[in-house]
């Protein structure tokens, strides 16, 4: 191994453990027995696993969270689809253009654009109120989950793409010189060949909504939060392993999502 | 099969035009092929017969039915792509029953049909297997089965051959065209490859630039090319720019004199060309009698490139103008060497003069 090497590798290990640490401890914090957070910890414990389902917001938070997130994925993938295969199928400007277009929702903080939209949806209300609709746009399910479908809409179109990225568009001119109709090509033809890249989409996008915190936060109402909230708001006023527990959890969730994603279309050659 | 008739077809892209005005008649059972170098619109052409295409104007009519405006899907061509565009995720059978369940054939109709057209390709051991299992010929076959097994009014083929090795080029070809006489198959091919044009074809396209150039049987295009472009692009040829002198002579812009028998006609700038194998040549020492309905140069070899059955003698005129002879090679032939002083001789009536 030449110093090169060695210096390269000592650096990966660096950020890798920068990484992982927080998580790390966030997991050991979660089998601490006491209730205050010391180190060294004086003894390990389970309860604050079973703890977490006492908490009714954990619960509620979490049910939201589950709704939020696959309606948002269902409803993205139906929009996120037909905009890749339209992509996939153009290698002009203006499809590099939409191609941009279709990323920003990623690209802009998630802070900025919950303000975005909760104004937006605020102006939405009023102007409906001036034309005599009384619509409840703010702090609906319907507002959330629309703000959501923004955020799995741009993984959509990535990972859709990707798996066109071998597909040969004459195998689906074949299908319709054999009599398909643009439908039963789609259907028999396109859709299978892409089916891991959309399930990849769909557990993606699912994932990104589900642990999604600075955008939700503008745009929840009463009695509607999402986990992540519910996790914000439990630590403004306690910081115990119950916390670390839900946490773990939600990582667990997530981490097997992405895991599974991955088996499908390599997250590496999309992130 | 169904006698196709294409009239005066064109497609413009903008400002560029793919294809200017074709009109083609294909009879039924004929096997017609559209030759020309990339991007002279022969494939824009298929692609247009095949309802991929939408033309600018003009009207595409296969047997009686005018299929102008009709989508693929309604067309009932047979199309074999390039990269046969075989579905990965069917097996072989499938993928040639695909076109059957699409025009809800019964169950047991699509299962004999499928067989028959497999063991028309030979393939009918194959038909559980998935298509990456197969070979680029069998893969083929499969596309030329699966095209067949709708019973098509027209068979397409899109450069059929192109991903194919030469050996197996050879004989795909052969196979190609015993199966379309057999079967009576009214065909368009479209190919740059001009040996694969010349062994299949009952007749063939020229095009370039989006126009047809030329369209006739073999012969025609080799021996009354119509121009230029076909002169050169089918077979070789010499060429040599210049006009007609008032005596009927062919006088070169080098001023090389070529006496062109009874067919000194034509005015202002004109092409002679003449095919490689028809300049004969002798060694200054062998000089024969003279013939007089001989034309002769001398000139220098500079190049000899020997092709097996053939060695291509480059001659430098006293003009600076070039030409290749084409000399068999026979035991009893003697090659000139080069820098040897040699003379070229070829009947009056063996050159053409072209005025496009």
């Amino acid at each position: 191994m030449s110093w090169r090497d060695r210096a390269l590798a000592a650096a990966a290990l660096t950020s890798l453990g920068f990484v992982l640490l927080p998580i790390v401890f966030v997991v050991w914090l979660a089998f601490f027995a006491q209730e205050i957070a010391v180190f060294p910890p004086r003894g390990y414990s389970l309860r604050w696993f079973n703890a977490v389902f006492e908490h009714r917001q954990f619960v509620s938070g979490f049910i939201t969270s589950l709704q939020v997130g696959v309606a948002a994925t269902i409803i993205g993938l139906c929009l996120g689809i037909p905009a890749a295969l339209a992509l996939a199928r153009r290698h002009d400007r203006v499809a590099k253009g939409l191609n941009q277009l279709l990323l920003l929702p990623i690209v802009a903080p998630g802070v900025v654009l919950g303000t975005a939209l909760y104004i937006f949806q605020v102006e939405a209300e009023i102007m409906a109120y001036g034309q005599g609709y009384n619509l409840a746009v703010i702090g609906s399910a319907g507002g959330l989950i629309a703000a959501h479908v923004l955020i799995v809409i741009p993984w959509t179109v990535r990972l859709v793409l990707a798996s066109l990225e071998g597909f040969d568009q004459s195998t689906r001119e074949a299908a319709l010189n054999l009599g398909a109709t643009p439908w039963i090509a789609f259907r028999r033809v396109t859709l299978p060949m892409i089916r891991p890249g959309i399930v990849a989409a769909a557990l993606f996008g699912f994932v990104m909504s589900f642990g999604n915190l600075e955008m939700s936060l503008f745009l929840v109402g009463p009695g509607r939060t999402t986990l992540p909230i519910a996790i914000l708001q439990y630590l403004e006023w306690k910081l115990d392993p119950t916390i670390a527990a839900v946490s773990v959890y939600q990582m667990l969730l997530i981490g097997s999502a992405l895991l599974l994603t991955n088996h499908f279309v390599k997250l590496s050659r999309v992130v | 099969m169904a006698r196709v008739q294409l009239t005066q077809l064109v497609k413009r892209y903008g400002e560029t035009t793919a294809v200017a005005d074709v009109t083609l008649d294909i009879a039924q059972g004929e096997f017609m092929v559209l030759l020309g170098p990339s991007g002279c619109g022969k494939t824009t052409t298929l692609r247009m017969l095949a309802g991929f295409v939408k033309p600018t104007s003009g009207r595409m009519s296969v047997g009686d039915r005018d299929v102008t405006s009709l989508p693929p899907w309604l067309r009932n061509t047979g199309l074999v792509f390039q990269s046969y565009a075989l579905f990965p995720h069917m097996s072989v059978a499938e993928n040639v029953a695909f076109g059957l369940q699409m025009r809800r054939l019964p169950r047991a109709d699509i299962a004999i049909r499928v067989s028959e057209a497999l063991d028309m390709v030979r393939l009918g051991p194959y038909a559980a297997r998935m298509p990456r299992a197969l070979s680029g010929g069998q893969q083929q076959r499969v596309a030329l089965a699966r095209a067949l097994a709708i019973r098509p009014d027209v068979l397409l083929l899109d450069e059929p051959l192109s991903n194919l090795d030469a050996k197996l080029r050879a004989e795909v070809r052969v196979e190609i065209r015993e199966l379309q006489q057999r079967l009576g198959l009214t065909t368009m091919m479209v190919t740059h490859d001009q040996e694969e044009a010349l062994t299949m074809a009952d007749r063939l396209v020229v095009m370039a630039e989006g126009q047809v150039r030329q369209i006739g049987s073999q012969r025609d295009l080799y021996e009354r090319p119509a121009n230029r472009f076909v002169a050169g692009f089918v077979g070789r040829a010499n060429f040599m720019d210049g006009t007609i002198d008032p005596g009927g002579f062919f006088v070169s812009k080098g001023g090389t004199r070529i006496n062109l028998g009874a067919r000194g006609n034509g005015a202002g700038a004109v092409t002679f060309s003449i095919r490689p194998e028809h300049v004969h040549l002798t060694a200054q020492a062998l000089k024969s009698a003279t013939g007089k309905n001989l034309n002769r140069l001398h000139g220098t070899v500079t190049v000899a490139s020997y092709l097996g059955a053939a060695t291509d003698i480059h001659v430098l005129l006293p003009t600076g103008e070039r030409m290749v002879a084409s000399v068999p090679n026979r035991p009893d032939v003697r090659l000139p060497l080069v820098g040897e002083s040699v003379e070229l001789e070829w009947p009056m009536d063996s050159g053409l003069i072209l005025t496009d």
